[in-house]
This record gives structure tokens, sequence and C-alpha cells, in this order.
């Protein structure tokens, strides 16, 4: 493919250890004529990396696309395309390739950005973008395993939802006591309703009220049990009473009448209701007392509403049929954040001081320094890092292959690529119209890194 | 600040206010900036973190209950997983065979593009500025596109007993052809910035070119070279797909084998979380040893 043009004159043979002694300097290009290596030359440097790259880069690309049109049994077909657009586990990948490159990118960029103006001044800027720049190092696959066991959906396993239920409960200090209820049978003081449980007879204000019940699971009792306790005889408009677990360990005990040995159920929210209204409210005490206030002169239901029975918060469903994308792409942030802010933070250090100085001193505050002048200058930084992760997003395949564990509805192009002609698909027409599809996907970053590399050229 | 000294009547009162209030905002922003960042960092480790303890605990703790609890209960700690999976000869085999795949490959192409991109760089041939553009438009090129055809090809070259196809030998060719593009733009970049006199020089000394190019550029390339190399080697020590298409049981690397142990997630922690680490200990040993290189790489890099 070299072919041994000559086109400059006294290359001989032996030119390669070349006429030490020859011309002098030519005073236009500042060459010494005689010491230009001969072009064949260069084809003997050229030619391994030549070798390679046809065979097994640009060869495979026409035959890609020649065989993306072929069917089955050779004969040309278009189906292999449409057939991208059929199907629920391809549609399902056509629509989570463009969340992915909608959303990836921008997000890890806007991340990037972010770190970078905030690292500028701090002390340990190298120590705080060493540890966001880690996971680069980092396969997709051990990503993927480090964030399966993040998503892992038991709280006590997974630590997102840990945290998520930590924060959860600090922020609404409930307590649920699941599958808890009222005793069966008649004439009892209580009775279920729906999800939650009503008493039996009406109350009224300055009255007390006894609300027992019955099959608390010992996991959901207080460390500590507080004895329960008879409520405080009620002041004029209030309602007192107890909720507590009407069972004595080890028998015993009378049914609906607070004994010594049974426990208080504190955190438990009591609802004074009127026509289907809440009039009143309260939260048990920890010996399961409780006060309701301002209750209005009449009759009115006490009410322990469903969420007193539901089982506690668990967290969010990381991997389930809506999330599993959002939380992919998650991992991805965490494995690029780093390579975006890198590029930001060099961007950011090469632009001149002077302009903001400028900016600053007409008045300009820092949101609009940053606004109105770092970001115009840092745009072409911005536009590159956008355009690469781009190009990378297309080609996503571990980490949603290893966190998304085949799942259709983590699929996107660049893995259903490999399923359809490798993992059990063996339909190599169908791998080969994606793998065009995702080469036409990149194309216009293929242009814009020609355009940018001609222009740094000049 | 000398434009505040210039600055008459209103505007020097304004000035100085601006100043203090400028002052303790930045200083209440920066807490805030660095309370901030330390609560990212934090978020950046703790799935490492987690990760690395998960693997020192039993299957059965890690099964009922979460790594932190060993804060709480540091006796929990242990090293049966590590020993129960390098015992397994397959897991084993299975990093040796990533080490026999990720070497060559570095070396590979550290050769190859340092000497096609010396070509670009110093030599001149008809076409050369045209063939590069090629080079530079082969970066973005999805590995996907080759997948096909390269098995094809790979599964008719059969002599001697070898099979190209399934081999450690046709994995690295492939990381290789993969892994030029970038390499010979990184390298002509660089390459084109050492000073022409020291070529002249080197001719006119009589070197021959592979002279010049053992002797001066591959030693002034040191950085890029060192770039690259790291690159390179993260790549294919860290990928997946290439393996899973060509690599058989007999040649398949560590993430391959991991992959395999893969399908019941749950019950297998004790197998992933170490596999998982030791496949990551020594990409990030090599992070944090040439970071500085890893930096340059990547602000270089940033086309494909």
């Amino acid at each position: 493919m070299m072919a041994p043009r000559e086109d400059t004159p006294p290359a001989t043979a032996g030119a390669a250890t070349g006429g030490a002694a020859a011309t002098g300097p030519d005073a236009s290009t500042g060459r010494r004529d005689g010491l230009r290596p001969p072009s064949w030359l260069a084809g003997s440097f050229l030619l391994p990396a030549l070798l390679l790259l046809g065979f097994l880069v640009v060869y495979p690309i026409v035959y890609t696309v020649v065989r993306s049109f072929l069917d089955s049994s050779g004969g040309f077909t278009t189906s292999n395309y449409t057939g991208i657009f059929e199907g629920h586990g391809n549609l399902l990948a056509v629509r989570n390739t463009a969340i992915w490159v909608v959303v990836a990118p921008t997000l890890v960029t806007i991340v990037g950005l972010l770190f970078a103006v905030l690292t500028e001044r701090i002390r340990w800027a190298t120590a705080f973008k060493l540890v966001v720049f880690m996971p680069m190092a980092i396969s997709f696959l051990a990503s993927g395993v480090i964030f399966r066991l993040v998503y892992e959906q038991d709280p006590d396993k997974g630590v997102a939802n840990a945290a998520m239920v930590a924060v959860h409960d600090a922020f609404s200090a409930e307590t649920a006591y699941p599958g808890a209820g009222p005793r069966a049978g008649a004439a009892q003081p209580l009775r279920a309703e729906g999800g939650a449980v009503v008493t039996a007879r009406p109350v009224t204000a300055g009255s007390t009220a006894l609300l027992p019940l019955l099959r608390v699971k010992p996991e959901y009792l207080p460390a500590k049990p507080v004895p329960a306790r008879a409520a405080a005889p009620p002041g004029p408009g209030r309602i007192t009473g107890t909720v507590w677990f009407d069972f004595t360990r080890g028998g015993g005990g009378r049914p609906n009448a607070v004994d010594p040995s049974e426990a208080g159920l504190p955190g438990v929210r009591v609802q004074a209701v009127r026509d289907g209204k809440v009039v009143a409210s309260a939260t048990t005490r920890d010996d399961g007392t409780f006060t309701l206030a301002k209750v209005p002169a009449g009759p009115v239901t006490l009410r322990l509403p469903a969420g007193n029975f539901t089982a506690a918060y668990g967290g969010a469903e990381w991997l389930g049929d809506t999330l599993i994308t959002p939380a992919i792409i998650g991992a991805y942030l965490w494995v690029w954040s780093g390579f975006a802010m890198v590029l930001i933070a060099a961007g950011l250090a090469a632009i001149p001081r002077d302009a903001l100085e400028a900016a600053r001193v007409d008045g300009a505050t820092e949101w609009q320094v940053f606004r109105r002048v770092t970001i115009p200058l840092l745009s072409p930084v911005l536009v590159v890092v956008l355009v690469t992760l781009v190009i990378n997003v297309l080609k996503v395949f571990d980490l949603v292959f290893v966190i998304g564990g085949g799942d259709p509805n983590a699929g996107v192009l660049a893995l259903q690529m490999w399923t359809e002609s490798f993992g059990g698909g063996n339909d190599q027409g169908a791998g080969s119209a994606i793998a065009v599809l995702l080469f036409l996907l990149v194309l216009p970053a293929m242009l814009f890194n020609i355009r940018r590399l001609r222009r740094e050229r000049k | 600040m000398t434009a505040h000294d210039t600055v008459p009547g209103d505007g020097s009162a304004g000035a100085p206010r601006r100043g203090i209030a400028a002052r303790v905002a930045g200083r209440l922003g920066g807490g805030a900036v660095q309370a901030v960042l330390v609560l990212v960092a934090l978020f950046w480790l703790v799935p490492t973190l987690g990760l690395l303890v998960a693997s020192l605990r039993s299957n059965a703790d890690n099964n009922s209950s979460g790594w932190w609890t060993v804060f709480t209960k540091p006796s929990q700690l242990t090293f049966s997983s590590y020993s129960a999976l390098l015992d397994k000869p397959d897991f084993v085999d299975s990093f040796w065979n990533t080490v026999l795949i990720t070497v060559p490959a570095t070396v590979l192409v550290v050769v190859i593009a340092s000497l096609a991109a010396y070509a670009f760089a110093w030599l001149e041939f008809p076409g050369r500025d045209w063939l590069f553009l090629v080079v530079v438009a082969l970066l973005v090129v999805p590995v996907q596109v080759a997948l096909v055809p390269v098995a094809k090809l790979y599964g008719k070259i059969e002599f001697g007993g070898f099979q190209m196809f399934g081999s450690i030998t046709g994995v690295v060719l492939f990381h290789v052809a993969f892994g030029l593009p970038f390499a010979i733009f990184l390298l002509r970049n660089f390459f084109a910035a050492i000073p022409r006199d020291l070529l002249e020089a080197a001719r006119m000394d009589g070197g021959s070119e592979w002279t010049i190019f053992r002797r001066v550029i591959f030693p002034l390339g040191g950085p890029a070279i060192a770039s690259l190399g790291i690159f390179q080697f993260l790549w294919v020590w860290n990928d997946l797909l290439v393996s899973l298409v060509f690599a058989d049981t007999d040649a398949q690397p560590m993430t391959k084998w991991l992959q395999s142990q893969m399908r019941q997630f749950t019950g297998n922690i004790d197998i992933l979380a170490p596999g998982a680490f030791l496949s990551l200990i020594v990409p990030l040993a090599v992070f944090f040893a040439f970071q500085r290189y890893f930096v340059q790489g990547v602000l270089a890099g940033s086309v494909k």
C-alpha cells in the first residue's frame, strides 16, 4: 500500500544511513534535503500498525455493513434494521439508549463542572480529585459488583437502602407494629376497619379509653419495653387513654385490662374522628399512654390509623423495573465524574485570571462571573467532555450487563448487540445491524474530532 | 486591585463594604463547600470500602447483615473467602491469563504505535495527512462493529493444533488493533513536539532512522509512552466484552471468570467480593503509582 514513490532526488538504497556530510541547510524549509529519509522507509515503520488496523478494524467495518443487509441464507434484506425497532427487548434497549445518551453525559458533565469549580479554592483539592478519579481505574465489572452490593434491596444488606431508611426514620420518628390488631370476637372494645383499628363504642371528651392490641411481634417491641400504665384522669375537653400489648408473658393477666407485666406501645398514632374528619390526634408515650387535647364536645370515635400497622419503610427498589436504568446511570456517574472533573479543571486553570478579575472589579457577583465569563470561556472544554461521554455511553456494555444481570428493563443497544449475535441470540445479521446503528450514532463525534484536529493543526 | 484606588466617591464607599461582605460570605461558603466535598469524597469511597469489607466477611455474615456492622463487631473479619478463592485453580488460571493478555497487549501497542507515530510525525510519504485522518477517525469506532467479522476471521485461522478463535493470541491482537488509533494519535502529537534540531543533528551524525527512533524518539517520548502504557494496561486488564467473545474457558481472564460466577448473585458474594477486589487492586495500584501520567493521558485522550 505504501508505494515507494520517490519525488525527492538523492535517495539511494543506503539513504537510511544517510550521506552524513551531504548538502547544507535548505534555506527555504530549514531541511537538509540529502538527509531526508526515503518514503519507503515510512512504510516499514507503518506496516505492523496498518496490517492490524486493516484486518481487525477497517475490514470488519465493511464486513459488518454488508452482513447487516444479509439474511440467514445470504439473500439481501433490510429486516435486520427494522428488527431493531421490533420486539419488547429491542424497544426497551432503544429507549434506554436514548435515556442514557441524554441523561448520563449531561449529568456527568454538570457534576464534573461542580467538582472542578468547588475544588478550586480548597487546600486538599489534589486528594479530593484523586478520590473521585479513582473509579476510572476500576473495571466496569468490579464497579458492577460494587454497585450490586450498594443497591441490595434489603436495607440490612444494601447500603443505599440502609441510608435511605436511616434518613427516613430520622425525619419521621414513626414506629409501626406490622401484624398487630384487636382481639377477635364480639363485645370487644376495638375492631378492625380496613387497615385501621377503631373503638367499637363512641368516646366523649373527658373520658379515658383503653386500647388493647394483640399479635405484636417481638422484633417490633421496643428493646426495653416500659410497663403499660393506666392513663391519668382527663381534664375538660381531653381524652386520655392507653395503647398497650394486652398479653402477659407466661400466661395469666386479664383481657382488656392493664396488667403490671404488660408492655406499653410507644409511638402509636391515635386520632379522634367525627363524621370521617380527624378532630384531634396524639402519639403514645413510652408507657403507651396518650392525651388528646381540645376534643370538641359530643361523641367521637378513636382510630389507630393503618400507618401504625404497615411494615416499616424499606427504601427504594433500585433494581426493580422502573429504577434499574437510573440506578445503573448512578454507577456510571460514580465512575466517570472524575474524568469530567479533571478535564474541566484543566480548562478552568487555562482561563485568563484577568477576565475574571475585570468582571469582579466591574461589580459582578460570583454567580454572574461564573455564568457570563467562566462558562462561555469554558464551553469548548465542556463540548469536548460531552462529546467524549456520548461516544462512551453508546458503547456502555459491562456495567449494564453486570448490574442489570440480563434484565431487559436495563438493556441498551451495545448489550443487545452482544446478546443478539453471541449471548444466546446467534443472529449475526441482527447483531450487525445494531453494530452499524451504533457506528452511525458515533459518526458525528468522529467528524467533530476530525474538524477539531484540523483546526488545531492550523 | 489597583482599580479601587482610581474609583472615586460612591464607588470607593461601596467597595470596602462589598469586600467585607464577600469575605464573610466566602468564609461561610468555604466551610459549607468543605463540608459538601467531604461528604462527596465519602460517597466516592464508601462503595469500594463496602466491597473490601464484604470480601473480608464470611458468607453467613454477608447474608444476614450489612458490611457496616463490622464497625460494631470487628470479630466478623476473616480471610476465609480469599483463601477459598485462591484454592480454586480456575480462578488462579484466570488471573495468569489476565496477565498473559495484558502485558503483551500493552507492550505491542506501545512498540507498534511508536513506530507508526514516528512515521506520521517525522517521515514524509505520500498520503501522510490523509492516512493520519483515517487513524483519527478510527478512534471512536465501537468495538461492537468488529465482533462478528473478527470472530469469523479468527475461526478460519487454524494450523498445527492452534486455533486463533478462543486463544489468548486472538484476544491480544484484537486489543492491540483497537488500542492503536488512540496510541498513534497520542504519540504522534507528542513526537511532533520534539525539537526538529535534535533529529537533524542525529541525522547529521549519521544515525539511521532506526537508531534515531531508538536513541532519540523513544527516550524523549517517555512521559507520553508512560501515559499510553498505563491507559492500554488498564483498558485491557479491565476488559470484559472482548474476552467474552474471543476467549474460551482456557484463555479467559479474571473478568470473564467472575462474570461466569455471577448467575446467582446473592449466594455468591463470598466469591464475587474477593474476586472483584483482587481484580481491581492491580489497576488501582497502577493508578496511584502513576496518576500523574494517567491525568496527562486523560487530557490528551479526550477524543475517544
